[in-house]
């Protein structure tokens, strides 16, 4: 599904990724795991063509993407970002639709009812200004908006940052919903053990680069991992 | 003192002519909002898209209003390109740079109006321009009862635009949040040039209006821009809303202060509403609270 070699890219003379190579196949949910600052957040802006590549190779469905944001969503790798970048000013129901702005289209009634039927909470309050809503209905939006494109696989940039606990345990059972039906999604997180609880497989990411790969289950039991992550 | 029927028909007089404002003041707000820069281009070109509605009418005979549909879509597409190969890639990303690149071209268009047709003043004299309408009691210009209605259809057009289509609503998305409109596939540069554009269509139509009875020479955009620039103050901003209610405001203000303290100091009236904003409501009418 998703191939990366060798990328590179960073903030003008600031390189932040300093050769990452991961992959997704179908039907997976891959965690990306990492403290603060390690670059995660660039590596999702380098997939999703809105930060130049300086070096390496990303393919995706075969075919190998051209670093722009319109050919990324062209292909279906859609990148719900972090801090959830909704449209403030516009309504909930217009920030679903353009969503589909450049893909999925033609299915939009379609794909709102399913968007809806996924998140009951946004369907009451379609008329609202999307800036108005908590911080968790606000990252309902931001992959109800997502989902519009038709995602080939969907890249959720910490879909958990800053909810309740509560909250954080409605958003993993959703990421595991969604990829039960099928969809791929690439899941990056600073919320270690229950991203590996719903993963399949997982990478570390340290200073820029991959420091530990290996299915969830490996990860876990990583004496290492256990030191540097959980406080064990 | 001034009978009541005067000052009413003052206040309309305002009113229709600031409807024209609120067209002239809409793409210097709409570029504001959604680029985040003031375009220093705005006069001169208003004054080029005048020239272009005298030029037609000239050389071809066309009447002003018949050339509302031939300057919009080309003032459009010049707004567009622009945009899009000019002030963009210039840029670099830098709001510093691209007021410079904005009033590098408002000086541009000037300099070639000048050369192109000297600083002498022209009009488009018909019989029209004098035409009156009798409302009730009240005389009211036919030219500016036409140029509110069309301002009106512009506004009109422009608010389902930018509600019911995904254009506008591509538009309304990139003026607060770029990086969430380019990870739904919205090409951001193509929406900065179409917002660029619409504001010089906009001017274009403002231009076919404002003909029949006001004069052109290179210099005329200045005045409209320090209104224009009072009635987005006014209105906040940015604030499209704002615009129209300030151009309506601003108009008001101008025509009655006109007749109160005659027409030389008619313009002391919007210079004070400009100074109040300041000091009261800096944000402006519509002006968002942070
Ligand atoms: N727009 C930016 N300009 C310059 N440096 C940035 C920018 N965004 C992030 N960085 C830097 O890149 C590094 C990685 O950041 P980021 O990818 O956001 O990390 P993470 O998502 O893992 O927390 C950090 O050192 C951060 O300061
Ligand atoms: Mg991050």
């Amino acid at each position: 599904m998703l191939e990366v070699k060798g990328l590179r890219a960073g903030y003008g003379a600031v390189e932040v990724l300093r050769g990452i190579d991961i992959s997704v196949s179908k039907g997976e949910i891959v965690a990306v795991l990492g403290a603060n600052g390690v670059g995660k957040t660039t590596l999702n802006k380098a997939l999703s063509g809105v930060l130049p590549v300086t070096a390496g190779r990303i393919v995706f469905d075969g075919v190998p993407l051209s670093g722009s944001s319109t050919a990324a969503v062209d292909a279906g790798l859609i990148h719900v970002p972090e801090g959830r970048k909704i449209f403030p000013n516009m309504t909930v129901l217009e920030n679903i639709e353009l969503g589909s702005y450049r893909r999925g289209k033609k299915n939009r009634t379609r794909n709102l009812e399913n968007v809806f039927a996924t998140f009951p909470r946004l369907k009451e309050r379609t008329g609202q200004a999307a800036g108005t809503l908590s911080g968790g209905e606000q990252q309902m939006l931001a992959i109800g908006r997502g989902m519009m494109a038709e995602p080939k696989l969907l890249i959720l940039d910490e879909p958990s940052l800053g909810l309740s606990p509560l909250l954080v345990e409605e958003m993993f059972n959703l990421v595991r919903r969604l990829n039960q039906d099928g969809l791929p999604v690439m899941l990056v997180e600073q919320n270690v053990v229950q991203s590996l609880e719903i993963a399949s497989r997982a990478y570390i990411v340290e200073n820029g680069t991959i420091t530990m790969s290996g299915t969830a289950a490996e990860i876990s039991a990583n004496p290492e991992l256990k030191r540097a992550y959980l406080g064990l | 003192m001034f009978s009541p029927t005067i000052i009413i028909e003052a206040m309309i007089n305002g009113l229709l002519t600031g409807a024209i404002y609120a067209l002239v003041a809409l793409g210097l707000t709409l570029v504001y909002g959604v680029l985040h820069i003031i375009n220093f281009a705005h006069g001169a070109t208003l004054a080029a898209a005048m020239f272009a509605v005298w030029g037609l009418n000239a050389a071809f005979g066309i009447d002003t209003y018949w050339t509302i549909p031939i300057v919009t879509p080309a003032f459009f597409v010049l707004g567009y390109v622009v945009q899009r190969f000019v002030i963009g890639p210039a840029a670099h990303g830098d709001d510093g740079n691209i007021l410079l690149i904005t009033l590098g071209i408002s000086i541009l268009i000037e300099n070639a109006l000048l050369a192109g047709f000297g600083s002498d003043t022209r009009s488009i004299p018909s019989d029209f321009s004098f035409a009156i309408v009798e409302a009730g009691p009240f005389l009211l210009s036919s030219a500016r009862l036409v140029g509110a209605a069309g301002s009106l259809v512009v506004a009109i057009l422009f608010w389902l635009l930018m509600s019911r289509t995904d254009t506008g609503k591509a538009i309304r998305a990139v003026a607060r949040e770029k990086l969430g409109a380019n990870l739904v596939g919205i090409n951001v540069g193509h929406i900065y040039a179409i917002t660029f554009g619409l504001g010089c269509a906009a001017l274009a139509v403002a231009a076919s209006l404002l003909m029949p009875t006001f004069y052109v020479n290179p210099r005329i955009g200045g005045a409209f821009v320090n209104i224009a620039f009072t009635v987005v103050v006014l209105g906040g901003m940015g604030s499209i809303p704002g615009a129209m209610a300030g151009g309506l405001i601003i108009g008001m203000v101008e025509s009655l202060s006109g007749l109160l303290l005659g027409e030389s100091l008619g313009q002391i009236g919007i210079f004070i509403i400009f100074i109040l904003v300041l000091l009261l409501r800096p944000t402006g009418l519509f002006g968002a609270k942070a």
